[in-house]
């Protein structure tokens, strides 16, 4: 509290010095920030000779909106049900539904997001935008795999190089590089490791299998290609957050390990007992970070793969500028950073509320 | 933003001081060649030549790098700081000349009736921009390749057919002796795909929009020449004759280190090829069903709307459209030349040079691409659906949801002025 008193009291100098960084917040992260929710309810072009509407909710309806809708299988005359090659019954055409029928005018425009079978009838999840829906949940996986898995490893890698050894900054500093080269770079090297036919990790995969190995091409197929640059952005950014860690590890204590040594405990009892409660406000930090950075998930995907295969890396802020530079749409494009903005805000809180400390 | 307010005004600055010495009224002009030094070595050459031949006007140059050259001109029409003079690349005019970035050129038609239809940069009825060069895709190959697979030598007369396609393809596969038997160059993303391809689409009689109204591509993009254009286009990868996801490297050097029978790929590409091998064939393009296609159009110049001199401006580029320059840029990196007079000038597509069939391939085959402002979306709606359709997704769907795309924008856009 006599922190608070202190800021709105006569400091002058202070908020002189301030005003520097605070003007730039201004202009470049929260002005920004409204003008996205106000462009958001018009039809704003990135250039256009017309005028801009308002359009109320008609960008989030187009992003969003979802349907769906059961089908019969097609029966022949006698009333057998149509079967194909395989033996599974065959239904009608979905765009039978979704392109201009009078029937079903909340279905115009939809494309088939999920299905699956329910006795003889298979029940289809349309949505308005599969692309942005294939984008969130992309977003998702990658975000569930990275902040666990990214949190472990830099914290072992933390572990290992806290130790008083002739040399250790030399690990210190390998693991780290990674951080300071561009991620762009980065993901250009990357590209040349995944590469379908004479690719590094083909190579090394191959050799430690005698050849049994048939190459991958790992970013073109739909099914390693996200995979792909998980691992990879995984290890790109390990090296921050293992530093992240270290401070936190070196703010434990000494005399609580010497107190667990004189008592006998394990090395597992040390972890457990000492080091893990001491960095509880560091992993706090550690998984909101990484979360945050997650969902920005960007520079990857637009030199690597650009969000393909078949959608298979479509990301939120890749279709966010996608939209809005690529296709000159810039209204898709700030709701699409609205939308992202409460998905980040509510988990956020959720990990605060999750993470918070019980009395 | 800030370094480009910065630039500008500094050749504001340098505008006023040479304006005051020489007396010229001074024009400014950007251009995309940044970093290629023949290139840049021409077009200054045209400034100074223009400069010194008359005394009204005097032009100065800023290059930009190619990647960051549409971004650039966009961020100077968002702050009102275009110069005179752009160049800007043929399908994108439509977009820039709507959204009010350009003006008509006063260059008279009689002036330039002979240039390749390709180089003519019309929308709405006016010529926005004109280009000294064109450029041309040929499917390339040896001829010992086409003795030794036992084809028929295509001509421009007579194209290949789809059948005779297919089975030159079949006939390089079965040989074994290439990885695969076409590259397509689908490692090129982009602007590529739309150039390269679509007229693929435009041969089997489908096309990326309606173009009686440039307001629907119902039919067009998803009708049955659009299916049946998906479909083959799927088995190209399904069947193995081509690479949906395909190396840079293989792409720069694959057809000629011998991994490919056959390639579609640009005249820039053709000096290597010419180089790597001494009976390299350039065939035009097979005819799918609706007439043999090759898309057209390359860089362009045009006047900027906000220019207080499109009198001089004008005057500039039509200076540029000697057939002098139109020889010297294709002689320095390998461009169509605009005119018959001056591809009779150049080494290469003069009468019985190694390129001259790519001056008759532009002339014959070339198509532009959809000439509306929405192109600029079309071409990437377009760009997604084919390299889906490659990867293996269902043709129909994609092509119904890429038409639902562009009608949608259309719509939101107020249908482009058309």
């Amino acid at each position: 509290m006599a922190t608070s008193s202190k800021l709105t009291s006569s400091n002058r100098a202070g908020w002189l010095f301030a005003l520097p960084g605070f003007g730039l917040m201004v202009v470049f992260i929260i002005l920004p920030f409204f003008f996205a929710i106000a462009l958001s309810f018009t039809n704003q072009r990135l250039i256009s000779p017309n005028p801009t509407e308002f359009v109320g909710m008609a960008n989030y309806k187009s992003l969003l909106g979802v349907g769906m809708i059961t089908l019969e299988p097609e029966r022949d005359a006698s009333g057998d049900i149509i079967r194909d090659d395989s033996g599974a019954p065959t239904y009608p055409k979905l765009r039978n539904f979704t392109r201009k029928n009078p029937d079903y005018p909340k279905l115009d425009g939809m494309r088939e997001w999920t299905s699956w079978q329910s006795g003889e009838n298979r029940t289809y999840v349309l949505a308005r935008d599969v692309v942005f829906m294939r984008a969130v949940l992309n977003t998702l996986i990658f975000v569930l795999v990275v902040a666990p898995v990214q949190g472990g490893l830099a914290l072992g890698l933390a572990l290992l190089i806290n130790q008083r050894l002739r040399g250790i900054n030399v690990y210190r500093a390998i693991y780290f590089m990674p951080v300071v080269v561009s991620i762009v770079v980065v993901s250009l090297l990357w590209r040349f490791i995944y590469d379908g036919n004479n690719g590094l990790l083909n190579n090394i995969l191959s050799s430690l299998t005698f050849g049994a190995f048939s190459p991958i091409d790992w970013l073109g197929n739909p099914d390693t290609a996200l995979g792909s640059i998980i691992g990879m952005s995984i290890w790109q950014a390990v090296g921050f957050h293992m530093v992240i860690w270290l401070s936190g590890l070196q703010t434990i204590s000494p005399t609580l390990y010497e107190a667990a040594e004189i008592e006998g405990s394990s090395k597992w009892q040390t972890f457990r007992y000492v080091t893990w409660p001491g960095l509880r406000n560091t992993a706090v930090l550690v998984l909101i970070v990484i979360t945050m950075q997650a969902f920005a998930l960007f520079s990857q995907i637009d030199v690597m793969t650009s969000g393909g295969p078949l959608d298979s890396t479509q990301t939120i802020v890749f279709q966010a500028v996608e939209r809005g530079y690529g296709k000159q749409d810039i209204s898709g494009g700030s709701t699409i950073s609205v939308i992202l903005f409460v998905i980040v805000l509510s988990i956020s809180l959720i990990q605060r509320w999750l993470t918070r400390e019980r009395r | 933003m800030k370094l480009f307010t910065l630039s500008a005004g500094a050749m504001a600055l340098t505008a006023g001081m040479s304006g005051a010495a020489f007396a010229q009224t001074e024009l400014t002009m950007w251009y995309h060649g940044a970093g290629n030094e023949v290139e840049s070595q021409i077009i200054n050459q045209i400034v100074s030549d223009f400069n010194a031949s008359q005394s009204d006007w005097s032009v100065t140059l800023e290059s930009f790098p190619q990647a960051a050259y549409n971004d650039s001109v966009t961020a100077g029409a968002l702050a009102g700081n275009l110069p005179d003079i752009l160049d800007v690349d043929g399908p994108n005019m439509p977009n820039w000349a709507w959204s009010g970035y350009m003006q008509p050129l006063q260059i008279d038609e009689a002036k330039i009736a002979n240039f390749l239809p390709g180089t003519k940069g019309i929308w709405d009825g006016k010529l926005y921009s004109i280009g000294l060069w064109d450029a041309a895709v040929a499917l390339v190959t040896r001829q010992s390749i086409i003795d030794e697979l036992g084809l028929r030598t295509p001509t421009l007369e007579q194209p290949w057919t789809q059948d005779e396609f297919m089975a030159a393809l079949d006939a390089a596969k079965a040989s074994g002796k290439y990885d695969f038997a076409l590259d397509l160059g689908t490692a090129w993303t982009g602007e590529w795909f739309p150039y390269a391809f679509s007229p693929l689409l435009q041969s089997f009689g489908g096309d990326i929009i309606d173009r009686s109204s440039y307001k629907s591509a119902e039919g067009a993009l998803n009708g049955d020449a659009a299916n049946a254009w998906g479909n083959w286009w799927q088995g190209l990868f399904a069947n193995g004759y081509a690479q949906a996801t395909q190396d840079g490297a293989d792409r720069d050097t694959g057809f000629n280190t011998g991994k490919y029978a056959f390639s579609w790929n640009g005249n820039w590409a053709a000096l290597g090829t010419l180089a790597a091998y001494d009976d390299a064939l350039f065939l035009p393009a097979p005819d799918l069903g609706n007439g043999p296609k090759i898309g057209a159009a390359s860089w362009q110049f045009g006047v900027s709307a906000s220019s207080e001199h499109p009198d001089g401006a004008s005057a500039f580029i039509e200076f540029a459209l000697q057939d002098k320059y139109l020889a010297a840029f294709s002689n320095g990196i390998g461009l169509i030349p605009a005119t018959p007079a001056a591809a009779a000038m150049t080494e290469n597509y003069k009468e019985g040079g190694p390129l001259h069939g790519f001056f008759a391939l532009s002339q014959a085959q070339g198509v532009l691409r959809p000439v509306t402002p929405g192109y600029v979306v079309q071409a990437k709606v377009f760009e997604k659906a084919a390299a889906d359709i490659a990867n293996g997704a269902d043709v129909a769907d994609t092509l119904d949801a890429a038409v639902d795309e562009i009608e949608a924008d259309i719509e939101k856009n107020g249908g482009y002025g058309h």
